[in-house]
């Protein structure tokens, strides 16, 4: 057979098949194939992007939350400030508050020691008077219808006896 | 790793092949050798028995026959020689001729070329119809006696080849086909993944840089299937015996009929600015366009130019591939007739010149697949391309 003269035999079994080939692939190879690696890219690339946009969020979030962190120190400190102060108001408060209670226990307390001891003296006072009387009259009893003179004793010691 | 194993055993199992190969065509030489010294012993013993028909069949080894043999289409599809018996598959011959009508029949009815079966025969060498060498081609002797080339639709070894290649392309790619549609987004597996990278290369190297993201799609299945088409059967012309070894890619028919397609292709598709940039090409002074039309006829000429270069160039390649493996195959039994010594000795020299020319022929066969499709998708880029 001829090599560099088409052959028309071959030309038509060519023409049928590589038409055929080309119709069966079409259909059952390359559509598939090409859809699949299509859907495939296509999904390769949204997952890949949704990974981008996940690291984004990341990153963002984490910014996020230093700024909360930061923020949260910020309030903490700001609170125990307050906390220290109010602390330091309330103690101090207390203090004067302790000091005023105490001075005025103390006011208070004088008062009633002072009241305590002009009712004492008076008391004592009175019980000096009675034991005087006592006395005096045990002692008139015994000695005054002895002498005046005696009884003038007795008169200038009570008189001596003055308190206060 | 499983693609990297895939790639690696076709060249081990082309060499294989190829080492087998001289074993098998040895069978002719070393008959041819046989008879030498048949011929040298006859003359001493007298030993007439062995002056057979076969001894004047069988004469000198020449190489442009053998390689032109093996290169070229058959009716038959010789596989081997054993001993004297030549084994090959036949092959059904489909005839039309205005006398006898349709013939359907086997090959084998011709017994290689030397018989005649119904008014058909295989055409000698000079052998002529209407004064033109017809060898090799089936003749037709009508009743009044004149020879006719009947119109041949016959079913060669270039057509069962064909056959093969399409049997094994289908098999591939539907099965793939398949496997995608049941898991589209899952990664390939298999077959999937041998394919896979082809099929993203002749998508993303050759049909959008050529062709435009924009319209590459309507034109991909048909860059895909010429390339597989071409590459595999490339593949399989590689293979040196039976169901591979025939030239089916450096058949001009065959890649007459791939370049048509992609003209055809080309010619539909082509928009306005395609045609106006043949007819009217712009930015080129009006005289050489009126008022005789000579642009115009270069533009032309360019089409048709350009499936004609694509036909040739893949039927030159790879024939060119044939023949030089097949010349080192020669130069065995071209030094076998001298003697024993010289033909094993350059045997070896031969087979280590096939076996590089195997691993030449393996790129050349991807690169024409490559070429072919890329020049296919450079002309439908040309057809669309916009008017810019």
């Amino acid at each position: 057979m001829e090599l560099l003269t088409p052959h028309t035999g071959t030309i038509i079994w060519m023409t049928i098949a590589f038409l055929v080939v080309f119709l069966v692939l079409k259909k059952f190879a390359w559509k598939p194939i090409l859809n699949a690696l299509k859907t495939r890219d296509e999904s390769i690339g949204e997952a890949l992007k949704s990974a981008d946009r996940a690291r984004e969020d990341m990153a963002r979030l984490q910014a996020d939350n230093e700024n909360i962190l930061a923020e949260a120190r910020l309030e903490r400190d700001k609170i125990i400030k307050e906390a220290r102060d109010l602390k330091e108001e309330i103690i101090g408060e207390a203090k004067n508050k302790a000091v005023e209670e105490a001075d005025k226990l103390i006011a208070s307390a004088r008062e009633s020691i002072k009241n305590e001891k002009t009712a004492a003296i008076r008391e004592i006072k009175e019980q000096i008077a009675e034991f005087s009387v006592l006395i005096a009259e045990k002692l008139l009893q015994e000695k005054l219808e002895q002498d005046t003179q005696q009884k003038d004793l007795i008169n200038k010691y009570l008189h001596e006896i003055k308190i206060n | 790793m499983t693609e990297g194993k895939a790639f690696r055993i076709i060249p081990v199992f082309v060499i294989l092949l190829y080492i087998l190969k001289p074993i098998n065509a040895s069978e002719e030489p070393k008959q041819n050798h046989q008879d030498h010294t048949e011929q040298q012993t006859d003359h001493y013993t007298d030993n007439s028995e062995h002056q057979t028909e076969e001894h004047n069949t069988h004469e000198a080894f020449e190489p442009g026959k053998f390689m032109f043999d093996h290169i070229s289409d058959a009716y038959d599809w010789h596989i081997i020689d054993i001993g004297k018996k030549s084994v090959s598959i036949p092959l059904p011959i489909i005839l039309y001729s205005s006398e006898s009508g349709l013939n359907v029949f086997m090959s084998s009815k011709f017994h290689h070329g030397h018989a005649s079966f119904r008014n058909f025969h295989i055409a000698a060498e000079g052998e002529t119809v209407n004064h033109k060498e017809v060898k090799g081609k089936i003749i037709e002797t009508l009743s009044d006696g004149t020879k006719v080339i009947p119109f041949d639709i016959s079913f060669t070894k270039n057509i069962a080849s064909l056959f093969i290649g399409i049997i094994l392309i289908l098999w591939i790619f539907i099965s793939v086909g398949k496997a995608y549609q049941k898991k589209p987004i899952k990664a390939p597996s298999g077959l999937q993944s041998w394919v896979e990278p082809m099929i993203i290369f002749v998508r993303d190297e050759i049909a959008i840089p050529s062709i435009g993201i924009k319209k590459y799609e309507k034109f991909l299945p048909f860059l895909l299937t010429v390339f597989f088409f071409i590459w595999i059967n490339n593949m399989l012309g590689l293979v040196p015996f039976f169901p591979g070894g025939a030239n089916l890619t450096g058949n001009i028919s065959v890649t007459l009929v791939l370049a048509l397609f992609t003209f055809f292709i080309t010619t539909i598709s082509g928009n306005k600015t395609y045609w106006k940039h043949i007819f009217n090409t712009p930015g080129v002074p009006w005289w050489l366009k009126v008022p005789i039309p000579l642009m115009p006829f270069v533009e032309f000429l360019g089409v048709l130019t350009k499936p004609f270069v694509l036909m040739v160039r893949l039927f030159a390649n790879i024939t060119a591939g044939h023949i030089i493996a097949l010349g080192f195959l020669s130069l065995v039994f071209l030094f076998g007739e001298m003697g024993k010594i010289q033909g094993y000795g350059i045997s070896i020299v031969s087979v280590g010149f096939i076996i590089f020319m195997t691993f030449l022929e393996l790129l050349v066969a991807f690169i024409q697949a490559y070429v072919f499709t890329f020049l296919s998708a450079i002309y439908f880029g040309m057809a669309v391309e916009e008017h810019h």
